[in-house]
């Protein structure tokens, strides 16, 4: 069955290479490596079937679900002669990754792209006006006067200070212990391993004790946050405020929501503030608009809770409460959302009023589900995040209580 | 028994373990065993995963060893242990006699006589009956740490203890990893495999495997149940029912001495298919109803 004499082997290897390379430029991981894999695995399972074929080169080439999608299509493409593998298996081996231009069925653009050369990939997108603005002229407020300050009404300069005191943001979330152990001279438990090894070191006459005590580690932080027209403002500064989280340690989501749900993770974690917020401006498109807080909870829930919540994620979810459905199917994702999570903390910009009251549907849907509810709407309720995050609080606290009694 | 040596072997062991199987997973199944790489098993939940492991040990006639990942899962209980009370008897006795240096009792103690080996350093041990199988399952439930230290592991076959050195294994074991994918694992261990997404069956495929795994349910019963589950897997559900559910399901109806589905059966038994109060709560009543008059009437377009 291995009928790949050297000779034409050389052939289909040039050929798997160049389709490699098709596959790279349309954002596949192949390097030289995977190909040599695939020559190898298509060797072994033979060249007898377009199918095997197929299958041999996905095994090795495609290691993401999503993946799958950008093969199928370019492998159609690049291999569309359906005598090809006749052809090779007789030894008339054209190269076919030049004609492999202009497909009938419509092609991801990734794919479409990467076969058709070097040229630009999409069309770039209107310039939206979400674009975050920089005031060129800097000046220097007061830090304690800045802190106390709405970002509502800040103006540019201070808009400008807040962001770069918002750079240096750490959130020292409590941390929780894992199941591996460190050295650590003042722990409960023997390290015997280490212990037998000291031993030996002194010729086994005595047998010094030395402690292990596990090892801590900070849980994973999952942020929500509302982009809708009511939160405007304050979802644009505190999207400083993530990237600063997000580039601070690993295991940080990042997922913006209005009329749809929009994860930015990946975008956030370029290190570059400025990189990554024309990527999130890019990829994000209900900005200023309406807010679906049941719908996108729904989507968050069902598609990304098992994914990013495992661990005992902490969850920071940022909204004003304000829904377009008037609260409809809320309390019910917001149930599941609190169920899958170690601790929810609400955020609320309309905290920063006295008199606010919890009567608004959307806020009395919420409510019950939350562990904690804080203000957000300037530099020292950031800071004061900070402190709390950091604080070992019992699920139910009085406070909540309060607040669910005022929404009842 | 020997590996397969083709791809329809390969097709045909899997069978023979009754284990219904795609041509495509067969490939990959193929090529891992015949390259000597890892096969990593992506899917949700209950499709089988983790029965190609098993199948594969039973049909080839090699031991199972099984690591099932757990978060902080950590080297003492994956791969080695010291025996330290053991250890701590060879120097009380080293004492005792009196006459032993210090560098002949370190080498003596930390010796493989001491060594408590767990699954994979026991994968690398060779074996009378051939190479073993190594299921690594739930990879996405550990985390980061554990999958870089199986780097090494995966690509040369070897485990490098401290104390004692590198233990590299004769015949590389079939490893088989799966993961639910509830988180994505790195693609540096990912390049070391063979990759394969195990999807829901079709309908077809569906059939296949509940003659084999419930034989004893009535066809007509059967075809309404693949028509039932299949109907589910394009409803909004937090969990879709695997294979697993569907097996499960048709052995509590045919324990049930049901001959057909009808709504009653389906509210009282959709808590082995469903797994979420939601879920059930969405398709019990009216939707059952509904979805079951629909196969009813595929079943009764298709027999015409």
């Amino acid at each position: 069955m291995n009928a790949i004499s050297p000779a034409d082997g050389g052939l289909i290897a040039a050929n798997i290479m160049h389709f490699g390379r098709a596959l790279r430029a349309a954002g596949l991981p192949v390097g030289p490596g995977r190909v040599l894999d695939a020559i190898h695995a298509v060797q072994t399972t033979g060249l007898k079937s377009r199918q095997d074929f197929y299958w041999s080169l996905h095994a090795v080439f495609v290691s993401r679900r999503d993946e799958r999608e950008l093969f199928d299509q370019a492998f159609h493409v690049f291999w569309r002669n359906p005598k090809i593998l006749e052809r090779m298996m007789s030894l008339v081996l054209p190269s076919i990754s030049n004609e492999a231009a202009a497909p009938e069925e419509t092609l991801s653009p990734r794919v479409a792209a990467a076969l058709a050369g070097n040229e630009a990939p999409q069309s770039e997108e209107q310039e939206k006006d979400t674009e975050v603005i920089f005031d060129a002229a800097m000046s220097w407020s007061r830090t304690e006067v800045l802190g106390e300050k709405d970002f509502e009404k800040m103006t540019n300069e201070e808009v400008e200070a807040a962001r770069r005191a918002m750079r240096h943001m750490r959130l020292p979330i409590e941390t929780v212990s894992t199941r591996r152990f460190q050295r650590d001279p003042k722990g409960p438990t023997v390290d015997m391993r280490a212990t037998m090894r000291a031993a030996l070191r002194d010729g086994g006459d005595t047998i010094p004790l030395l402690k292990r005590d596990r090892r801590q580690r900070r849980p994973p932080l999952i942020v929500l946050c509302d982009i809708s027209g009511s939160m405007d403002r304050y979802s644009r500064m505190l999207t400083h405020f993530m990237h600063a989280v997000t580039n601070d340690r690993d295991r940080v989501h990042t997922f913006l929501f209005g009329t749809h749900l929009t994860n930015v993770t990946r975008y956030l974690r370029n290190k570059d503030i400025d990189i990554a917020l024309e990527k999130v401006a890019e990829n994000v498109n209900d900005w200023s608009g309406g807010t679906r807080i049941g719908t996108c909870l729904h989507d968050f829930n069902k598609h990304w809770s098992r994914r990013v919540l495992g661990q005992g994620a902490v969850i920071l979810f940022i909204s004003d409460g304000l829904d377009r459905d008037a609260g409809d199917g809320v309390a019910k994702e917001m149930r599941r959302l609190q169920g899958s999570c170690r601790r929810l903390i609400w955020l609320n910009p309309l905290l920063r009023y006295d008199r606010f009251e919890p009567k608004s549907l959307g806020v009395k849907a919420i409510l019950p589900f939350v562990d904690d509810f804080r203000p957000v709407h300037n530099l020292n309720s950031l800071t004061e995040l900070a402190d709390a995050l950091n604080r070992t609080g019992p699920r139910d606290s009085a406070e909540m209580a309060e607040w669910r009694r005022r929404a009842a | 028994m020997d590996l397969p040596q083709s791809v329809e072997d390969t097709h045909a062991l899997l069978a023979r373990g009754n284990y219904v199987a795609d041509r495509s997973l067969a490939t990959a199944l193929y090529l891992s065993l015949s390259l000597k790489r890892p096969l990593f098993l992506e899917g949700e939940a209950g499709v089988g995963k983790t029965e190609i492991a098993k199948v594969l040990s039973e049909t080839l006639g090699r031991r199972l060893l099984r690591l099932q990942c757990y978060e902080g899962l950590d080297a003492s209980s994956a791969v080695y242990e010291w025996n330290y009370a053991l250890q701590m008897v060879e120097i009380r006795m080293a004492e005792a006699v009196g006459d032993r240096d210090r560098a002949a009792l370190e080498g003596d103690i930390f010796s493989r006589k001491f060594l408590i080996e767990r699954p994979l350093l026991q994968a690398l041990e060779p074996s009378a009956s051939g190479p073993p199988v190594l299921l690594i399952d739930e990879l996405d439930r550990t985390d980061e740490p554990f999958e870089a230290y199986l780097l090494e592991l995966l690509s040369d076959f070897q485990i490098t203890i401290p104390e004692i050195g590198t233990i590299a294994a004769d015949e590389p074991p079939l490893v088989i990893i799966t993961s639910n994918r509830t988180r994505e694992i790195h693609d540096a261990l990912k390049r070391r495999c063979f990759y394969y997404w195990v999807d829901y069956p079709n309908a077809d495929r569906e059939m296949e495997i509940l003659a084999i795994k419930a034989p004893n349910a009535p066809a007509d019963l059967s075809r309404q149940i693949v028509g039932f589950v299949q109907n589910l897997r394009d409803i909004d559900l937090f969990k879709l029912p695997g294979v697993a559910e569907t097996i499960d399901w048709a052995e509590a109806l045919t324990q049930l001495d049901k001959l057909t589905l009808d709504p009653e059966s389906i509210n009282d038994t959709l808590g082995t298919l469903l797994k979420y109060q939601d879920d059930i709560a969405k398709i019990q009543g009216s939707e059952a109803s509904r979805i079951l008059n629909e196969v009813n009437a595929e079943l009764a377009g298709a027999a015409e």
